[in-house]
C-alpha cells in the first residue's frame, strides 16, 4: 500500500513561514509552531529550509527509544507522536536523542514538543497543515509514487551520521542530478592550480 | 556565540516559540473549539485572492482551513493564514471619532450622527465657497468591486467633483495603459493555471516568491515538466535563487537589456514573421527601432554581461512557448509604460499572444487591483473602462446612473496630482478611503505638509494607520470578511467574498458609510442600495457594453464555476479565461506595437550618491502594513526595515551586518540597520516600505513620475549609505544625474477640460 508522507524540497523554499503560520493552525497544538524555517545562510544566499520530523523509522524513533516513561507514542501507521502530557516528566532525553534537532521543550510548559504530522488530520486522509498551505509545495504530502510522477527531484529518506543511517519516514528531496564528487581529487586540482596561477579566478556575474 | 535553540526560551530572537507572536482575538483557546460553520471566501491580501475556508463559532472567525479553490489549490501564504485574525482585533476602530478642538485638538469619539453631518456641513460649505472640485476622493482598490464602485460613483453624483482617483495609481496604472495601447483590453490574458503549458518563463521585474507566494506553485508545475526560468532583478529574490539564469540588472535600465533581446532574436531568426504580419501593426517599426540595442550597448547601460543577455535571448526565443511575467519591478518606473510594452514587443515578436500558457502577463499587486481600475474609480474613467472623454461613455454612464451628462465631471487629477493640488489649496476637503498615503506616496514628507492642510480630511479605515493620525474625522470600517462582495483576481477572475462576522462596534462596511453620507447630502435617490447585490446589479448594467463587461456574472454563476472571467457579455455567457485567442481589443482586431527607446531613471547616482535605491516588499508584509504589522506572527518576522548591502559596499564603507547606517538621498535621510548579504547588486540599495513614520522609505524615494499614467519611481534614485559617525550633512543633489528638468519633466494636473494626456493614449481610450 502506499504510504503518504511528507517530502521537503530545499530547493523549492521561499521562506515565506507559511508553514509555521499554518502549523499554528491545527487543532492538536493550537497556536503552536512544530515546524521550523531557517536562513541557512543569509550571510551568502536567501536560501531556506524548512525543518519538520522526520519520523524514523529504522531505528525506530530515537526519541521514543530513550523516553523514560515511554511517553512518545508510535502510531500503527509509523507516525511518531508529540509527548503524552500526562506522561512526559520533561527529562529531555528525547531532545538530546534526536538527529535532527526536532523535539523542542517548552520550559514553562515542562514538556517535549514536537511535529505529529497532524495526526488529526492525516488519519482523516487529509494534508498536514504544513503541506496544505506550503506556496511552493516545498513541503509536499503524498506517496512516492505520485511524487515520481508529477515532480522534479531525487527524494531520498536514508540521512547517515558518520557509521549510523537513519531510514526516516518523510523524505528528504535532493536536486535530479547528484553527481558523486570526488573531493580528494578537486582539492588536489585546486591546489595545483593555487600553486601555479594564484587564486581561480571567479567569472563576473554583475559589471 | 552558538544558541541552543532546543529550549524555547520567551523573547528570543528567533521565533521557535509556542504561542508568543500573535493570536486570533478569542485566544487560541476558544480557537479550539469546533466551527458551527465554515465560510468559503477568498484571502484580502495581494492580487492572487486564494480561496479560503473560514472557522465561524458564535459569530466569531476563530480560524482558517483550506479550501481548494482553482487557482490555489488550497494553499495559502502566512499572510493568508493569519489574515482572520484582523476580525476583533483589539487594534480595531470601533467607533467614530473627531478632533472637535480643531487641527491639533484631540480625537474624541463621537456619534455616527455627529460626525456625518459635520462632515456634510463643511463638504457643502466648501462647494459654496471654492467651487465642485474643492472637496476629493482618494480611494483604494483593496476593497470589493461593489465598494470602489460606489466610491467613483459617489465622487461624481454624490459629490459632483472631478478629483476622484485610487491607489491602483500607484501600483498597475502603467501596465494598465501599456495593455489597452498594446491590445485595447487591460487584462492579463491567461489564468495562472495556463503556467504550467508554458516552456519557459521570463521573469521582469517580480519577485513571484515573496508578493505571490501561490503563483510559485504553478512556476513551479512549469519547471517540473521542464520549463525554464529566466529572472530579471536587481536582488537574487528566491524565484531567481533557483532560475536557471538570472540578470542583476541595474534597477530602471530594463528596456535595454528587453531591447537587447528583442535586436537577438532578429539576428536568430527566431521571429515570427506570419504571426506579425497577420495579427500586429507597426512591428516594422519596431525592428528598425531595436537596432541600436546590440548586446553591447545593453551591457553598458544595465550592468548585465552581455552573453547573459545572449543567453537568455536564446533561452526564451527558442522555447516554442513562452510566458513573459512582470510587475512592479518595472512599472514602478517614469517610463513603467514603455518598460511594459518593451516586454509586450517580446511576446508578440515571437507569436505567443493567444495562444495557451504563453504570452504576456501581468501580475497585479493589490487585493483587488484588477478589479478596482475597472468600475469607474479613476480619475479618467467610467465603469467596465469606459472613458471619462468619449461622448457615448459618458452618455451610457450618465444614463445608467440617471444624472444630465452636463452633470458628470471631467477627468480629475491623478492621485500623485491630489498632492500638490492638496498642497495648493485647490483641493480643500479630501477623504481617503482604503489607503495609507502617508506611508505609500513616495517623499512623504510634502504628503504630510499637503495633508495638513486639508480640513477636514477624513480617513475611513479599520485600523489607526499613519494617515488616519493626521485625520479630522475617523470613520470606522470594516475588514474583507465583515462583508461581502466580489473581487477581481489577477487572472481576471472575478470571485466572492462572503461574509463571516459583522462588524465590530460601530464600525459599518463603506458602502453604508457612503450611502449615509449621499442622503445626507441630499442626493439618496441615487443610492438606493438596500444590499451590497443591488450595487452590484446596478454595476453590471454600467459595465455592460464596456471591455471589462461584467453584466453576464452573476453571484450564482460565480459560485457555480469558480470564478468568472470577464467578459462575459451576456447570462448564458462562460466568461473568457483566455483572451485574444483570436482577435485583439482594437477595432482592426490587431495588436499595436510601439517602437521603444530606451531611457534612463529620472535621477541616476553620481557624485556625492554612488548607489541606486529601490524597494520593494517583504512576503510577511501587505502594502502600507497598515494590518499586517498588526499582526504579531507576521510583524514578528519582519518587525522593521533594514537596508540590503553588498558585502563588497560594505567592506568599503566598513559597515558589518546588523550595524545602524543612515541612508541618505537627495530628498531625505533616515537610520536603518544594515543586512550585508551578497544576494544584491554591488551598486544598489534596497530597503522594503511597509513602515511608517520614521522607518518608512518614501522619506527617501524619487517622486519623478511617468508622464501619461503619474505613476511614481520608487524602484531608482540615487542614494548613500554611511556610518552613523559620518559627519551629518544635510541633503543635496551634489553629483547627482537628474534627467527631469523643469522643462522636460511630466506636465502635471490641471489639463483642458476634454484633454487626455497624450494623443496615444486617447486613441487607445480603453483605460
Amino acid at each position: 500500500m502506499a504510504v503518504k508522507t511528507l517530502f521537503v524540497d530545499p530547493s523549492r523554499c521561499i521562506g515565506c513561514r507559511a508553514c509555521e503560520a499554518a502549523c499554528r493552525e491545527c487543532d492538536s497544538h493550537k497556536g503552536e509552531s512544530m515546524v521550523m524555517v531557517d536562513f541557512v545562510n543569509r550571510e551568502v544566499s536567501v536560501a531556506t529550509q524548512p525543518t519538520v520530523c522526520m519520523h524514523c523509522e529504522d531505528p525506530l524513533a530515537p526519541c521514543a527509544q530513550v523516553c523514560p516513561v515511554m511517553a512518545i507514542l508510535i502510531t500503527p501507521e509509523g507516525v511518531v507522536q508529540q509527548a503524552e502530557p500526562s506522561r512526559c516528566i520533561g527529562c529531555r532525553n528525547c531532545v538530546y536523542a534526536c538527529p535532527f534537532g526536532v523535539p523542542k521543550f517548552d520550559v514553562q510548559a515542562r514538556l517535549m514538543k514536537k511535529c505529529n504530522l497532524c495526526y488529526d488530520r492525516t488519519s482523516q486522509d487529509l494534508k498536514p497543515w504544513c503541506a496544505q498551505a506550503c506556496p511552493t509545495q516545498a513541503l509536499w504530502y503524498g506517496d512516492y509514487e505520485e511524487f515520481m510522477n508529477q515532480r522534479q527531484g531525487h527524494p531520498v529518506n536514508v540521512t547517515s551520521f558518520g557509521e549510523q543511517s537513519v531510514r526516516t519516514r518523510v523524505y528528504q528531496v535532493l536536486p535530479q542530478e547528484t553527481p558523486r564528487l570526488d573531493l580528494v581529487a578537486m582539492l588536489e586540482a585546486r591546489s595545483q592550480t593555487a600553486h601555479s596561477s594564484g587564486q581561480p579566478k571567479e567569472e563576473a556575474w554583475v559589471l | 556565540m552558538s544558541v541552543n535553540k532546543d529550549f524555547f526560551q520567551p523573547d528570543r530572537a528567533f521565533n521557535y516559540d509556542f504561542e508568543s507572536a500573535g493570536k486570533p482575538a478569542t485566544g487560541w483557546r476558544a480557537a479550539d473549539r469546533v466551527p458551527e460553520a465554515l465560510v468559503p471566501t477568498h484571502c484580502a491580501f495581494c492580487g492572487v485572492q486564494c480561496g479560503m475556508n473560514l472557522r465561524v463559532l458564535d459569530g466569531q472567525v476563530i480560524g482558517v482551513e483550506p479550501r481548494d479553490f482553482p487557482h490555489n489549490r488550497g494553499s495559502l501564504c502566512p499572510k493568508g493564514v493569519v489574515a482572520y485574525q484582523q476580525v476583533n482585533h483589539p487594534d480595531r476602530l470601533r467607533y467614530p471619532m473627531m478632533r472637535r478642538g480643531g487641527k491639533g485638538g484631540r480625537l474624541e469619539r463621537a456619534s455616527w450622527d455627529e460626525a456625518l453631518d459635520y462632515i456634510v456641513s463643511r463638504w457643502q460649505q466648501i462647494q459654496a465657497e471654492h467651487g465642485k472640485d474643492a472637496v476629493a476622493i482618494y480611494s483604494g482598490s483593496s476593497m470589493t468591486n461593489e465598494k470602489c464602485y460606489i466610491m467613483g460613483k459617489f465622487a461624481r453624483v454624490g459629490l459632483g467633483t472631478r478629483h476622484v482617483d485610487y491607489n491602483g495609481r500607484l501600483c498597475m496604472s502603467s501596465a494598465a495603459v501599456a495593455y489597452a495601447r498594446a491590445f485595447g483590453v487591460d487584462r492579463a490574458p491567461l489564468p495562472m493555471t495556463d503556467i504550467p503549458l508554458t516552456d519557459c518563463m521570463l521573469a521582469v521585474g517580480v519577485n513571484v516568491g515573496e508578493c505571490f507566494p501561490i503563483m510559485m506553485q504553478w512556476i513551479w508545475r512549469a519547471r517540473d515538466k521542464g520549463a525554464s526560468l529566466i529572472v530579471i532583478d536587481p536582488r537574487e529574490t528566491p524565484l531567481a535563487r533557483t532560475a536557471d539564469l538570472w540578470l542583476p540588472v541595474r534597477p530602471g535600465t530594463d528596456i535595454a537589456v528587453l531591447n537587447a533581446m528583442l535586436r537577438q532574436l532578429i539576428v536568430d531568426g527566431l521571429i515570427d514573421e506570419e504571426y506579425l504580419r497577420a495579427r500586429t501593426n507597426g512591428w516594422e517599426e519596431v525592428r528598425a527601432s531595436v537596432e541600436p540595442f546590440t548586446l553591447e550597448f545593453a551591457e553598458k547601460h544595465s550592468g548585465v554581461p552581455a552573453k547573459n543577455i545572449l543567453a537568455a535571448a536564446r533561452l526564451y526565443g527558442r522555447a516554442a512557448r513562452s510566458l513573459v511575467m512582470h510587475a512592479r519591478g518595472i512599472e514602478h518606473s517614469t517610463h513603467g509604460v514603455n518598460n511594459c510594452l518593451a516586454c509586450i514587443n517580446l511576446a508578440l515578436a515571437r507569436g505567443q499572444l493567444g495562444k495557451p500558457g504563453s504570452g504576456c502577463m501581468m501580475v497585479t499587486g493589490q487585493g483587488n487591483g484588477q478589479g478596482g481600475r475597472e468600475v469607474g474609480q479613476k480619475a479618467n474613467q467610467l465603469p467596465g473602462y469606459r472613458h471619462i472623454d468619449v461622448p457615448e461613455d459618458r452618455d451610457y454612464i450618465a444614463n445608467v446612473w440617471g444624472i444630465p451628462v452636463d452633470e458628470l465631471p471631467w477627468e480629475g487629477a491623478a492621485a500623485t496630482e491630489m498632492i500638490h493640488l492638496m498642497a495648493d489649496g485647490e483641493i480643500r476637503s479630501c477623504m481617503i478611503v482604503c489607503s495609507n498615503p502617508m506611508v505609500s506616496l513616495p517623499d512623504n514628507r510634502v504628503v504630510q505638509q499637503a495633508l495638513e492642510r486639508i480640513d477636514p480630511l477624513i480617513v475611513v479605515d479599520f485600523f489607526l494607520s499613519e494617515t488616519a493620525e493626521l485625520a479630522d474625522i475617523i470613520l470606522p470600517g470594516t475588514v474583507w470578511c465583515e462583508d461581502e462582495g466580489t473581487t477581481t483576481n489577477l487572472e481576471g477572475r472575478v470571485i466572492k467574498i462572503n461574509q463571516a462576522a459583522d462588524p465590530p462596534g460601530e464600525a459599518l462596511q463603506d458602502w453604508k458609510i457612503v450611502t449615509e453620507l449621499a442622503k445626507r447630502l441630499g442626493r439618496g435617490k441615487f443610492f438606493p442600495f438596500e444590499s451590497v447585490s443591488d450595487i452590484w446589479n446596478e454595476y453590471r448594467v454600467a459595465s455592460k457594453g464596456g471591455v471589462s463587461d461584467y453584466y453576464g456574472i452573476t453571484w450564482e454563476k460565480i459560485d457555480e464555476q469558480g470564478g468568472v472571467f470577464w467578459p462575459c457579455p451576456s447570462l448564458d455567457h462562460p466568461g473568457t479565461p483566455r483572451l485574444f485567442t483570436e482577435r485583439f481589443g482594437h477595432p482592426d482586431g490587431k495588436a499595436r506595437m510601439f517602437p521603444i527607446p530606451y531611457a534612463p531613471p529620472a535621477e541616476e547616482p553620481g557624485g556625492d550618491y554612488p548607489f541606486c535605491l529601490t524597494t520593494g516588499r517583504v512576503v510577511y508584509h501587505y502594502l502600507s502594513g497598515n494590518q499586517t504589522r498588526r499582526l504579531g506572527f507576521l510583524n514578528d518576522q519582519a518587525p522593521e526595515p533594514w537596508v540590503e548591502i553588498h558585502p563588497q559596499a560594505a567592506a568599503k564603507l566598513g559597515i558589518v551586518n546588523d550595524e545602524i547606517v543612515r541612508v541618505r538621498t537627495p530628498r531625505f535621510a533616515m537610520e536603518v540597520k544594515a543586512l550585508v548579504v551578497p544576494t544584491i547588486r554591488p551598486d544598489t540599495l534596497f530597503i522594503p516600505y511597509h513602515y511608517g513614520h520614521e522607518r518608512s522609505v518614501n522619506q527617501l524615494t524619487n517622486p519623478a513620475v511617468e508622464p501619461n499614467v503619474k505613476i511614481p519611481e520608487y524602484k531608482a534614485c540615487a542614494a548613500t549609505v554611511e556610518k552613523l559617525n559620518a559627519p551629518a550633512v544635510s541633503p543635496g543633489t551634489d553629483g547627482v544625474i537628474e534627467n527631469f528638468t523643469p522643462e522636460n519633466a511630466p506636465r502635471m494636473f490641471p489639463y483642458t477640460i476634454g484633454e487626455t494626456k497624450d494623443q496615444p493614449a486617447k486613441d487607445a481610450k480603453t483605460f
